[in-house]
């Protein structure tokens, strides 16, 4: 922490480590995500006091431990829901939820669509590795079908989730996607993210190296990005590819796909438009790439502001009691019909 | 009817020390409000009562059959009374259906007022009548009264302009005017009510006062009845009342706690019978600053609760049994985190789905023992409807002060039953709060898991706190620091000393009381909402000359400090419960006392007169 010229207290970097040992694998994704958020945390103004990250189980989630804010390391899958609590009761703080692809999409599922529905203020972010780190190594419900774990030894059964259409589909009103070994480009989705008034949801693709190595790498190593990772950029036309040879088109039916940009007119190009209200050219988009070995958007695939519901929580308190005074409790307890007896 | 005197009072009217009035007929004939409105009016005249509404769990059974049958029971006195009486003494029946269902819990001699238009032969056949009741003779062991109360009901709405067909809706109008006649209650605050409750539907209340008054008149005019009866207000102790169920004095509860802590209030909850009401309730006073959100699911309810009081606001969740199987996780969780905490679980039948919408006391060892690992929880429960609000104050208070998660049991009979209910003078009610930690506790350190030597509990400190920064979690931690720790040693102790926490309150709570003395021969133990029952069988036994002692537990974890003296005072214990056995279990292994059991399980209290018979033949053995 320093007071710089103005007076005004900077943190950094040093100001959101907690002392905790970091014990992921060495060589694990979330290290690079952890060290993106602490180095994002001190240029959002916010202090650690007024930070609060709450996970649920899973490698991920032990990130809360890491963190010098305040933070709850919940049970399986019932993070958004403790956030939601934190959050609902104070709405001065800015509250972060860690989960992986099994906590929030397998057990805990229900809780993540219906807080993105209501549109709760929270900045979720789902590190998905496709498959279960911490019980070492069983399939996860973003698992590719055929996938061999110890659970699935003859190829996975379980159709996976497409964790940004689960998103777009519970009507999230902010929906990105990143990857661990851009941390340019994490940064940018999670400061956008937490500058969401609403819930904001986060998909990066995190490389577990012990139990599924190289999931992304056909996509997210160096040399292949520029013809595998389509950025989104709002009012842009989607392009990507060496001199942006590639682009992405609709059909007549909405359906995204890739051509070659010398083959199409300029106007057929799709403009990517974030703040669509309709989310289904965003939903198109997220589908785009049936797996991460094709080329795939990363971004902001939505933003749109609508009723937030914590605000929405508080504007009703503020109303019943400008509508009926602070609450009296002799009043309360002695509504309704009474009677005297006495003595 | 049994319980008349008979010298006749000036008026004509005929006193009455008691009444047991069942209102019964198909789940849409409006059966649980017209005995709310008899409720209030008896409340209002000033006699004691207890009441105990019954209904199906389908939302409309298939009209006309047994399985539709909803019915409201309702006890008056001039006198203290705490059950809300094991026989009817009138039974209003408005279809075949609610007189079958209900003829087996009469007495001979009963009174029973029966809608004739209701016993055509379609409605006979749907009750399983092979012949009409009313012609067979099977019924001469009762009073019968044969009244029309349907066709004199749209005969009475005819001038207002109603249909038939909705005029006919009123008919439980009619049966409440011509019981107000009988037990001779004033009209006036039954149309005011229903002036209000109607105002914006003038035809529906028009038709409804027009019935009640022809079911009055008719009391008055016709040649049935020789005589209306009358009971005298009970001789209460003096101030304000109401009456109240148990879920909103339960409501009423938590607020006064929220509001003497000076924490604001989150509520989450899923709906659930017989819970859900509690809910309706706290979202109509937000200006409490009560924060109700009704979750996606139990699991998620308690986790919103738990969130709330880690950002420093009271956090409350309710349920009923299955609903508590779901929250079990989060509720380790809470002990874990050592978080304030209240579940309120409105105990139902079960197991699973079980019976919705009737009372049990089977959550008991649930409340204790249902989560893994050794996860000890402070368990209180209510024993009256009114009570509930002393109950759910006293679960907030412990909450705090030890920072533990509580379960507050009540149950459908408390939730949906009422009473008359003392106001409490709510500026005497005690200050809970406690405060938040603002300052490190360790030299320049904060340690989270730094206990009051005292009470055990940990510092409070919420975020928005600069310097206090912590991180929490379900995984085992330190002693202190709260560190993530898997030292065998550190477990043994942090088990121990979360035992001992919750053991510690023990020193904190009164002494149970017992009413009787030492050395009687049978001491009746009770808890949650056999008190009133319990109450009344053990008068009836020193009625009887026997010296018999009952004491009622409101704290089953801890138990009251003197609870092994107080058992070991007699030579014989009775345990009375709703379920098949649990608190004597708990006392039997935890005293080495040869409790004896009483149980049952048929959704319904206890009769007094159960708990009476059972004490005589312990005392005969």
């Amino acid at each position: 922490m320093s007071d710089d010229s103005t007076g005004s207290v900077k943190f950094t970097r040093k100001d959101f480590q907690s002392d905790q040992e970091v014990r992921w694998c060495p060589g694990c994704g979330d290290y690079s995500v952890l060290t993106a958020v602490q180095l994002l945390l001190p240029d959002l103004d916010v202090a650690p006091e007024n930070t609060v990250f709450i996970s649920g189980i899973g490698c991920s989630s032990r990130f809360p431990y890491y963190m010098n804010t305040y933070g709850i390391h919940s049970i399986h899958g019932r993070a958004p829901a403790v956030a939601t609590g934190v959050a609902i009761a104070r709405p001065d703080l800015d509250v972060w939820v860690i989960t992986g692809d099994g906590d929030a999409l397998s057990i805990g599922g229900n809780h993540l669509i219906h807080t993105l529905r209501r549109n709760v203020n929270l900045t979720i972010i789902l590190f998905n590795n496709q498959i279960y780190g911490l019980t070492k190594g069983q399939y996860s419900p973003t698992s590719e079908v055929g996938k061999v774990t110890k659970s699935s030894p003859l190829g996975s059964v379980d159709f996976p989730f497409n964790p940004l259409s689960v998103a777009l589909g519970a009507e999230a009103s902010f929906v990105a996607r990143t990857h661990d070994m851009d941390r340019n480009h994490m940064t940018e989705m999670f400061r956008r993210a937490h500058d969401h008034r609403g819930a904001a949801f986060v998909e990066v693709y995190q490389n577990c190296n012990v139990f599924n190595d190289g999931a992304f790498a056909e996509i997210t190593s160096r040399d292949s990005r520029e013809s595998m990772l389509i950025e989104l950029r709002h009012g842009e036309p989607v392009r990507f590819g060496e001199n942006d040879s590639l682009c992405v088109v609709l059909n007549e039916y909405g359906e995204a796909s890739v051509a070659k940009a010398d083959e199409v007119e300029a106007s057929r190009i799709l403009v990517h438009d974030e703040k669509r209200r309709d989310p289904s050219v965003a939903f198109s988009l997220s589908r785009l790439a049936e797996h991460p070995t094709q080329p795939t958007p990363i971004g902001v695939f939505r933003a749109v502001e609508r009723l937030v519901y914590d605000d929405e929580l508080e504007r009703q308190l503020a109303q019943a009691s400008a509508e009926r005074g602070p609450g009296n409790l002799a009043e309360l307890v002695g509504s309704g019909a009474t009677w005297e007896v006495s003595g | 009817m049994s319980a008349h005197t008979r010298d006749a009072p000036p008026n004509d009217a005929e006193s009455l020390t008691r009444v047991v009035i069942r209102f019964a007929g198909d789940s849409g004939d409006g059966m649980q409000l017209t005995g709310d409105r008899f409720t209030d009016v008896s409340a209002i005249f000033g006699n004691d009562l207890v009441t105990l509404p019954n209904y199906p769990a389908e939302i409309r059974a298939p009209a006309g059959t047994i399985a539709g049958v909803s019915s409201f029971q309702v006890h008056i006195s001039d006198h203290d009374i705490t059950t809300p009486g094991d026989v009817p003494n009138v039974l209003v029946a408005m279809n075949p259906a609610a007189l079958k269902a209900n003829l087996g819990d009469l007495s001979s001699g009963a009174t029973i007022l029966v809608n004739t238009d209701a016993f055509v032969d379609r409605n006979l056949e749907k009750a399983g009548y092979d012949t009409n009741p009313l012609e067979d003779g099977s019924l001469d062991a009762y009073t019968i009264f044969e009244i029309p109360m349907t066709s004199i009901t749209k005969k009475a709405c005819e001038p207002l302009g109603v249909k038939p067909r909705d005029a006919e809706r009123s008919k439980n109008y009619f049966a409440l005017g011509l019981i107000s006649w009988m037990y001779s209650r004033p009209t006036e605050p039954i149309v005011a009510w229903t002036e209000e409750k109607f105002a914006k539907k003038e035809l529906v209340r028009d038709a409804n006062i027009a019935a009640f008054k022809a079911g009055y008149n008719f009391g008055e005019t016709a040649e049935l009845f020789d005589h209306p009866f009358e009971i005298s207000p009970a001789p209460l102790p003096a101030g304000h009342y109401r009456n109240v169920t148990g879920n909103i004095a339960t409501t009423y509860g938590l607020i006064a706690g929220s509001q003497q802590a000076r924490l604001p209030m989150v509520y989450a909850s899923y709906p659930i019978t017989p819970a859900s009401d509690i809910l309706h309730e706290l979202s109509r006073h937000k200006n409490f600053g009560v924060r109700t959100m009704q979750a996606e699911d139990e699991i998620a309810a308690a986790g919103v609760a738990i969130g709330s009081s880690f950002a420093g606001q009271l956090g409350v969740t309710a349920t009923s049994g299955p609903g508590v199987d779901l929250k079990g996780e989060a509720l380790g969780l809470a002990i874990s985190l050592e978080l304030p905490l209240v579940i309120v679980n409105v105990q139902r039948g079960g197991p699973s789905t079980g019976l919705p919408t009737k009372t049990e006391q089977s959550d008991l060892m649930l409340a204790m023992y249902g989560r893994h690992g050794e996860a000890p929880m402070p368990v209180l429960a209510a024993r009256s409807p009114s009570d509930c609000f002393d109950a759910a104050f006293e679960a907030v208070r412990i909450a705090l002060k030890y920072r533990t998660p509580v379960m507050l049991l009540t149950d459908g009979y408390l939730a949906n039953g009422s009473e008359p209910w003392l106001l409490p003078d709510v500026d005497t009610l005690p200050d809970i709060s406690v405060p938040f930690t603002t300052e490190p506790n360790d030299g320049d350190e904060f340690l989270p898991y730094l206990r009051d030597p005292e009470t055990l509990a940990r510092p409070w400190a919420v975020p928005g706190t600069p310097g206090l920064m912590h991180r929490i979690g379900g995984l085992e931690k330190e002693d202190g620091t709260g560190n993530v720790n898997y030292d065998p040693d550190n477990h043994d102790h942090m088990c121990r000393v979360r035992a001992a926490k919750v053991a510690g309150i023990a020193s904190d709570i009164p002494p149970l009381e017992v009413n009787g003395a030492d050395g009687d021969e049978l001491l009746v133990l009770s808890w949650g909402s056999t008190w009133g029952v319990v109450d009344a069988g053990v008068r009836r036994a020193r009625t009887r000359g026997h010296n018999v002692a009952h004491a009622h537990l409101r704290y089953l974890n801890p138990f009251p400090e003197n609870l092994g003296a107080v058992l070991s005072a007699h030579p014989k214990v009775l345990v009375p419960e709703m379920n098949l056995g649990q608190l004597s279990k708990l006392v039997r292994a935890e005293f080495l006392v040869d409790a004896q059991s009483l149980t049952q399980v048929r959704g319904v209290p206890f009769h007094a007169e159960e708990i009476e018979t059972t004490i005589l033949e312990m005392l005969d053995e």
